[in-house]
Formats: C-alpha cells, structure tokens, sequence
C-alpha cells in the first residue's frame, strides 16, 4: 500500500476514553447465582428470572458456533463482568440528577442528555455499561401512547407487553449467544407503538460500554401496532482496552398489519489497536417479524467499529405482501474481522425483500458478507433482490461473499449481484491527474460506493455515519 | 512553428523504471507552446511509460536525465501538483468509480484546480452553466453528468469524457494516451475536433499513438518514433504516412546502422 493510503486509513479512535465513575461491579464469572443476583438487583419478578434461568440451563448445553469466518481467541465465559453498574447517586427523578460525570462523558460522545440540548427530533435511550441511565422526552410520547423506556422498567411497568413479545422473535434457545443474552441482560430499550401512531420523532439508543473486562448484554424490543410507524437508531462506542470485551445483544422487532419499523444502526466499538490487541467482540442477534400483512421492516447498519463482529439482521416475512430490507456498509481495518449480513425469511405470499451490502475492508482486515434467502413453499410470488459490493484498500485485505439460497416455490423470483473494487495506486492517480489529493480521492470513492446505502439512513445519522467513515478513513497525507 | 516559442516540455537523457525494470533509457524530447506532437512506436517500446512518468504516476521512478515543465523541474512533485500546474494525462483505460456521479467529479476536478491557480470555484449550479458548452463541444448530453464515473461507458464514451476533462481543466500540456484506440470513426472525428477546439497557441499537445488514423484529424507538427525507450526518430507528419505503410522496422535498422 502506498504511504499515502497508508496514511488515510490509520486513524485514531476518537470514542477511547474511559469516564472516571465508581460502579457497582459483580465479580467476574457466570452461574446460575449471577443470574438470580442480576435478577435480584434490578428487583425484577419471578417470570423474568424464570426466563433468565430456563435461558441459562439451555446455554449450557449449548456449544459457541465455529462456522462464521472468523478467528479469535476462545473466549473465558468466567472470565466476564456480568453487570456493572454507575453507582446512583440517589433514585433519578430529572436529568439534574444524573451524574455530571456521565452528562460528560455522552457531552463528550455527542450525545447530549438534556432535552433542551438534544438532537431536535431525537429521543434517546443511554445505556452505560449494563443499565439505562436515563431516556428522554418519555412523557411527551407518552402523550400519544407511546413507550419508549429502558427495558428494566418495561419489565416492571409493562410486564404484560413483554411477557407477549419477549423471545417471540428470537427464542433463547436460537443460538449460543441469544441464549448467553437472554441470562443475563441486564438493561436495553423497549418501543411500543400502539396501533395506528406515527412516532412523531426518532427514537434512539446510545450504547456505551466503559467497564473493563466486562460484557455488555442488552436487549431491545420494538413492538409496532396495526397501521404504526417508527424510525429507531442505535449507536455505540467503547474506551479503548488491551483486553476484549464480549458484546452480545439481542434485538427484536415485531410489525404487526400494515406497521412500519425502520431500524438504523451506527456501530463505533472500539475495534483494537493495529496490531489487533484490544477490541470488542460483536456477537448479536437481531431478528424483525413482519407478522402482519403488508407489514415492513427496514434494517439499516454502518458496522465500523469492534475487533469481531458477527451478526446478521434478519426479517421473517410472516404477513402476505410483508416487505423486509437490509443496506449495509461494514468497514474493517488493521486487523478487524467482520462476518455479517441478513437472512430474508419469506414464508407468506407476495413477499418482497431487497439487500444492499456495501463492504470495505482496509489494512490487514478481512470483510465477509453472509446472507440467506429462503422462500418456503408457500411463500408465493415471492421477491428477493440481492448486490453485494465489496471495496478493499491495499493489498492485505480479505472481502468474501457467502449467499446462501433455498427456493422451494417456483414462483419465486430471486435475484443475487455481486462486484468486487479496489482503491489502489491507479485510482487514486487518475484522481490525482485531475488536481484531486489523495485524501479527497479516497473520500469521494468511500462515499460513492456506500451512497445506496446512506440514503436510507436519517439526516442527522447520514451525517454522523459519514464523518465516521471520514474519521476511519481520512487523515494528513504523509 | 517556430523555434522561439516559450518550451513547455522538455526532457532530456531521461531515465525511468518501475520494479527495477528500465523503461525510459534516455529520452530527449522539447516541446513548445502552441505545438502538436506524436509519439509512434510498437508495444512495449515504452510510449505509455513516458505519458504516466510526466504525469508522476507513483510507481515509476526517476533515475537520471531532466525532465521539465514550463522551466520547472517536475521529477519530486506529486502528481496531483503536476495537474495543478497545468499538466494533463488523457487516460488510456479511464478508471471507472461506481457511484460518484460524473458531474461531482468534474466539478471536483474543477474546483481543486482552480483553487490552484487562484480562480473562482463554482458551486453545482454555476458549474452546470459552465459546462453545458464543453458537453455540446464533445456531443455528450447533459445525462453523462447523472451516471457513475465512467462506470458503464463504452470505450467511445470514456474517451470523450478524457477530452471533456481536458476541455474544462484547460492545461498548459495535454498528453493523450492512446485516445484513439476503441473508437470508431465518428467518435474519433468528434473527439479530434474536441481537441483541436480546445488547443491554442498557449498550450501544447502530445499524442501518444500506434495508428495514423488519428493524425488525419489532428494534424501534429512532429512525429517521434519511440523504441527501446529512447526517442530514435523524428519527423514531419509524412513521417506518420511513412510509418503506416511500411512499419517500423525499417527506422530501427536505420538508427542501429546509425548506432554502429
């Protein structure tokens, strides 16, 4: 690789720092007494820790999946903090009472906590570590019927709501991390959008992992009523460490008739240093049910960040004439790994879904994209349009494409693209024949090449995603 | 043409390699404002290799002779300043960039050259008025600036939108690698005339070319015959006329003669 791409694609991690806080810490390992003593701390009821317990046996019977194609080290179950916790101050009534340090700290992550300060349009859920602390402009959705709270308290306030809906989409028994997650999670975000509302405003949550050595377990259900709309985001960062740290979240989405639920998702992990010490391991699942007719689920992810990431955002087109989407851009630099895509379940009849996957690897990273689609037999006329683009920068770097088809109606039309290209010596010099710097050239091309993807994204996320891709991607031209 | 105009290129006793491997082995070439010249020669005779070293092109090194641009030395600036001083490459195979759009790069293009030479950059709408004329020049529709860099153009196309580039960057030296290979007789009647609209007494133009076909549309002042990296013949445009029915060999066994 040129020094001058050399130089563009190695930037610092702006996320790294790590918020001087006194925590509530459990001891590092995994048992069944964690599991009631995280159940215990956030006073939860007896069918929550039914729930956690059933998912716990499970789990150990259950053995850690080796087909993603990826390498790290095997990883030390007992080795993990389960739940870690910015000791109150005192039970929260406003946002004065949240700990400056943390106001800081998201002032610092430009997610500003109070209302009057926040993104116009935005309500945000904060996740620190393993608990939410604090969602705004709560009341004022509440106002419509809307809930949008941390899921601690949906489980208390809402129990009926999440008895229904959780582990409806996924199950804790769908996969060795799904099942880890549904043990012990400790907080996340839930959205009720009750039949016929449109969300007047976005709704977000800001993911945020401070803790050394321990593991963030968050779990988030969006559930939309008949005829509701909702446009959801979710961020995240981490402080930079030596040692890995285990993210392995589970999100459901439930659309009933006609609902709509757009899901966005901008991932800053921190990814490890160069040499790949340090990192996030990325291990989620998220799952949407088009339960209902003419239902629509829309996944939208920027993946930049993590040592390893391993998820693969899925719709299940239950409802005849459900719509299921998937744009994607994964960026993988230094040593970062990334196996993700979508599984697109066609199941009722007309069914559509459409995958954009946008992938850059750069450095000595390796990007693949794995995605299945599956028509049942009964899934008549169904639809699916697949593309694949990869983009690798330098010489070292890995894109893979691993689709997976299963057609079993021959009604089905599925159609699959794929295109590998490369910014290399010769672009960035044709670019340069025309006045253009290596840095704009290597901008202008990024940008290009995930614009498919970026148009489905919010303005203000659009926005971010794209100064984050600046930010892994740019610097001084040496 | 005379001999007093201002030179804008000159090279002499030039020596280039990539990997190790000697391409250019001593090549002496003057060109002056206002002229036409073309570089003939067979495959791997190292025409292209002199268009991509004045263009600066990365992977090529400098390892002896002069090589100057309007009086300056080029061997140490990045290719990106060359452009901005008023050198021009037209690419032999345009580098095709899915979805940055045609008109976000020329506008780019524009815009980083200009701030170069201290004039006013355009914002999109200002640029469509700019270039609409340079489209009308080249025959290409407004719809070439919606599509993807190249991405999808036929070989006539690409090659136009090289002259097109070159029509709005304005250089001081435009080297045309090749622009006449894939076109058929239409799309080179028109991007010769693109060319010749566009060339003026200031500037100067360097054909890199295999074929005479083009040289019946713009009319070079001096042909040079290129072999084993080294300038080993040059001539008038009869010259070309020459070439074209009996080949090269015969200036080969000429210079060696010469030689010994």
């Amino acid at each position: 690789m040129s020094t001058a791409l050399d130089s563009i694609v190695n930037q610092p991690y702006r996320a790294g720092f790590k918020t001087d806080i006194e925590s509530d810490v459990v001891d590092k390992g995994l048992s069944e007494d964690v599991v009631r003593l995280i159940s215990k701390k956030k006073n939860e009821p007896e069918w929550m820790l039914d729930f956690r317990l059933k998912a716990y046996r499970h789990w150990l019977t259950m053995k850690e999946p080796e087909w993603p194609n990826v390498k790290y080290p095997k990883i030390d179950y007992q080795d993990i903090i389960y739940y870690a916790a910015p000791k109150p101050k005192a039970t929260k009534k406003s946002m004065d009472e949240v700990d400056p340090e943390l106001l800081k700290t998201f002032d610092k992550l430009g997610v500003p906590l109070h209302e009057r300060a926040a993104l116009a349009g935005v309500a945000v859920d904060v996740v620190f570590d393993s608990v939410s602390v604090t969602t705004t402009y709560k009341e004022k959705l509440a106002e419509q019927g809307i809930i949008f709270c941390s899921f601690s308290e949906a489980v208390k306030d809402h129990p009926d709501l999440v008895k229904k809906y959780l582990g409806s989409v996924v199950p804790y028994t769908d996969n060795f991390y799904a099942a880890l997650n549904s043990a012990v999670f400790t907080d996340g975000s839930f959205c009720f959008i009750p039949k016929g509302v449109k969300c007047p405003m976005d709704l977000s949550t800001y993911f945020r992992i401070n803790t050394q050595d321990s593991g963030q377990f968050e779990r988030t259900l969006i559930v939309a009523e008949e005829d509701a709309q909702v446009s959801y985001l979710e961020g995240c960062t981490a402080p930079q460490f030596d040692t890995n740290q285990l993210h392995a979240a589970v999100v459901e989405l439930v659309a009933l008739d006609r609902a709509d639920i757009k899901y966005s998702t901008v991932q800053n992990w921190y990814a490890g240093d160069e040499n790949g010490v340090g990192g996030i391991f990325n291990f989620v699942t998220k799952r949407g049910l088009c339960k209902g007719e003419k239902s629509k689920i829309s996944w939208t992810q920027v993946e930049t960040g993590s040592a390893v990431t391993w998820k693969y955002p899925s719709c299940i087109l239950l409802g005849d004439n459900s719509i299921g989407e998937f744009y994607s851009v994964a960026l993988t630099n230094h040593l970062q790994q990334a196996d993700t895509g979508t599984k697109m379940v066609h199941i009722g009849k007309n069914t559509r879904s459409r995958i954009i996957s946008k992938g850059i690897s750069a450095g000595r990273s390796n990007n693949s994209y794995r995605g299945l689609v599956k028509v049942s037999p009964k899934a008549e006329n169904a639809r699916n349009y697949s593309q694949c683009d990869s983009m690798l920068i330098g010489q070292v770097c890995g894109a893979h494409t691993f689709p997976y088809l299963e057609v079993d109606n021959k009604s089905a039309i599925v159609e699959h693209e794929a295109s590998t290209s490369k910014i290399g010596e010769e672009q960035l010099f044709y670019f340069a024949s025309r006045g253009i710097d290596p840095e704009e050239a290597v901008s202008m091309i990024i940008n290009g090449f995930v614009r498919d993807v970026f148009m489905h994204l919010p303005m203000e996320f659009a926005v971010e995603a794209t100064k984050l891709l600046g930010l892994k991607l740019e610097g001084s031209v040496g | 043409m005379s001999g007093e105009n201002k030179i804008i290129l000159e090279a002499s006793g030039l020596k280039a390699q990539i990997n190790g491997a000697s391409i250019l082995k001593g090549l002496d070439l003057c060109v002056r404002a206002g002229e036409i010249h073309a570089i003939m020669g067979k495959n791997g005779s190292g025409k292209s290799t002199f268009s991509k070293v004045v263009a600066g092109h990365p992977s090529y090194a400098v390892t002896d002779g002069k090589l100057e641009f309007l009086g300056e030395d080029l061997i140490e600036l990045a290719p990106e300043e060359r452009s901005k001083k008023g050198i021009f490459l037209g690419f032999q195979y345009p580098i095709e960039v899915p979805g940055v759009t045609n008109g976000a790069f020329l506008r780019l293009a524009y815009n980083s050259i200009q701030a170069a030479r201290g004039g006013d950059e355009l914002d999109p709408l200002e640029f469509d008025d700019f270039i609409q004329e340079k489209l009308r020049l080249l025959k290409m529709d407004s719809g070439f600036l919606d599509r993807s860099l190249n991405e999808g153009f036929s070989g006539g196309e690409k090659k136009r939108n090289e002259i097109l580039q070159m029509a709005i960057l304005e250089p001081k030296l435009a080297i045309l690698d090749e622009t006449d290979s894939g076109l058929d007789i239409d799309a080179l009647r028109i991007v010769a005339n693109g060319v010749n609209a566009i060339h003026s007494d200031d500037d100067a133009i360097v054909l890199v070319t295999h074929y005479q076909r083009l040289l019946n549309y713009i009319e070079p002042d001096f042909i040079h015959v290129m072999e084993g990296g080294k300038i080993i013949k040059t001539g008038t445009k009869e010259l070309a006329l020459e070439l074209e029915s009996k080949g090269y060999d015969w200036v080969v066994d000429e210079y060696k003669a010469k030689a010994a």
